[in-house]
């Protein structure tokens, strides 16, 4: 099937397959990690798995994500052989792990994807040096307006943008995949915010690793 | 309400109750400079300081903070009613403290070491402040030593942790226990608050309370407060 446009991934997700076939291991993941999970499938080889995806709009709403993640384990998992969530904690506080742990399925270690992308090792050693900076990945430049602009409501007034980011002092860029283009947007959303940039070039991070280990174990 | 009609009205020229009215309005709509020409004019009028604060500006947040807890009003518009609250307040406070005002207590209040997210403790703040506590706020990123030594320098009633991020909230803990380790930690009140807290981590770390909001930790604060009173004078 083809992947859903950016504002389809941010608002709907995505929709699993067609389960039979090959597909052994369903990959349930947040919207804003389809496109880098489906670059790491095809990559790979990783022929047997099948990727549905939530909302990527719930990572401004932290605490539905643990109870869409069980939704979707419980209406997919007849279906497939083997589950994989691939989230990390993402603000549920503990939350998604409970209920990954209840259903037997493996998620991603890790805080959020800022820290996987970056390697959970390294954001770990360098996060208190980082404390005043902002992170965007590739889909988050992309998805800028509608994950921070406009849920800020600083489209409506810009007058509060220091109000929310007086104590921040850099966006950091977390670039997947190179890209010109979006390198400019970045920089753009670091000057919309009025912050100093930088663009750190990440790859997949620990996200292809986790995946890599829970396809092994499906095969 | 249409701009239009905003236009329409001018404060000065409104009955006294209906200034108050439309200054609830007007700090819903987080409309500053109205809200200072409202307090400037219910000043003139006679009203005392604590009564503007209190039946005008309080009254109004208080409004404001309930449809944000309904989900009505979202953090953009809290934030600018918030604002216009401000600025009246700061037009209040010298002559509140000329005038006298109750004082319900004292507290410290600080975002955890590790967070630099400030919005939800300067909304408890304000409105702790509103409701005739002193406030004294640490700001962000805050260590355990920071807390302990404010509290007991300021001789503060009430110890306030804030934290947004899930990676920083357990440094909650990291405070009460060293107050527990000091012997001081039934000294203080320590409420706690943050979006991704909830009541059983409040309980869990051992604070006396989480508050959801800043109207629950206002509340939270006078019934804790009225509860140490009552236990003075029974002792």
């Amino acid at each position: 099937m083809s992947t859903p446009d950016d504002s389809t991934l941010t608002h709907e997700g995505m929709a699993a397959g067609n389960p039979a076939g090959d597909a052994r291991l369903l990959v349930i993941g947040c919207g804003a990690i389809a496109r880098e999970i489906l670059a790491l499938k095809a990559a790979n080889g990783w022929d047997h798995i099948e990727l549905t995806c939530l909302p990527a709009i719930l990572h401004n709403h932290p605490e539905r994500i643990a109870p869409a993640v069980e939704q979707a384990i419980v209406k997919h998992r007849a279906d497939f052989n083997a589950i994989f969530v691939a989230y990390a904690d993402c603000g549920t506080g503990g939350l998604l792990q409970e209920v990954c742990d209840r259903h037997g399925v493996e998620m991603i270690a890790g805080p959020h994807c800022y820290s996987f992308y970056e390697g959970n090792a390294r954001f770990a050693e360098t996060s208190a040096d980082d404390m005043t900076t902002f992170y965007l990945t590739d889909f988050l430049v992309r998805q800028f307006d509608a994950f921070v602009w406009r849920p800020l409501g600083l489209d409506r007034h810009p007058e509060l943008r220091d109000t929310y980011f007086a104590h921040y002092t850099r966006l950091v860029h977390q670039a997947q995949t190179e890209d010109p283009g979006l390198t400019a947007k970045a920089r753009g959303c670091a000057a919309r915010l009025g912050l100093a940039y930088e663009r750190r070039f990440t790859g997949y991070g620990d996200l292809e690793t986790a995946i890599g280990a829970a396809t092994g174990a499906a095969r | 309400m249409s701009d239009e009609e905003d236009d329409e009205i001018i404060l000065s020229e409104l009955e006294t109750e209906d200034l108050v009215l439309q200054m609830h309005d007007d700090l819903y709509d987080g409309l500053r400079e109205e809200i200072e020409e409202g307090v400037n004019i219910l000043l003139e009028r006679g009203w005392q300081p604590y009564d503007v604060l209190t039946k005008a500006l309080v009254a109004g947040m208080t409004i404001v903070g309930n449809d944000f807890r309904d989900g009505i009003l979202f953090v953009p518009e809290v934030l600018l009613a918030a604002n216009a609250m401000k600025a009246g307040m700061a037009i209040l406070k010298p002559l509140l403290a000329e005038t006298g005002a109750p004082r319900m207590g004292k507290m410290v209040i600080g975002t955890v070491k590790g967070d630099i997210h400030d919005i939800g403790k300067n909304l408890v703040s304000m409105m702790m402040e509103g409701a005739g506590f002193e406030v004294v706020d640490l700001g962000i990123n805050n260590p355990v030593e920071a807390y302990i030594e404010a509290a007991a320098r300021e001789e503060a009633d009430i110890v306030g942790m804030s934290a947004l991020l899930t990676t920083t909230m357990p440094y909650m803990k990291v405070v009460i226990d060293a107050m527990v380790a000091q012997g001081i930690r039934d000294d203080y009140i320590v409420l706690v608050g943050g979006a991704p807290l909830n009541e059983e981590f409040g309980r869990a770390i051992g604070a006396d309370a989480y508050c959801r909001d800043a109207a629950v930790a206002v509340e939270t604060a006078k019934d804790f407060i009225a509860r140490k009173h009552n236990q003075m004078a029974a002792g």
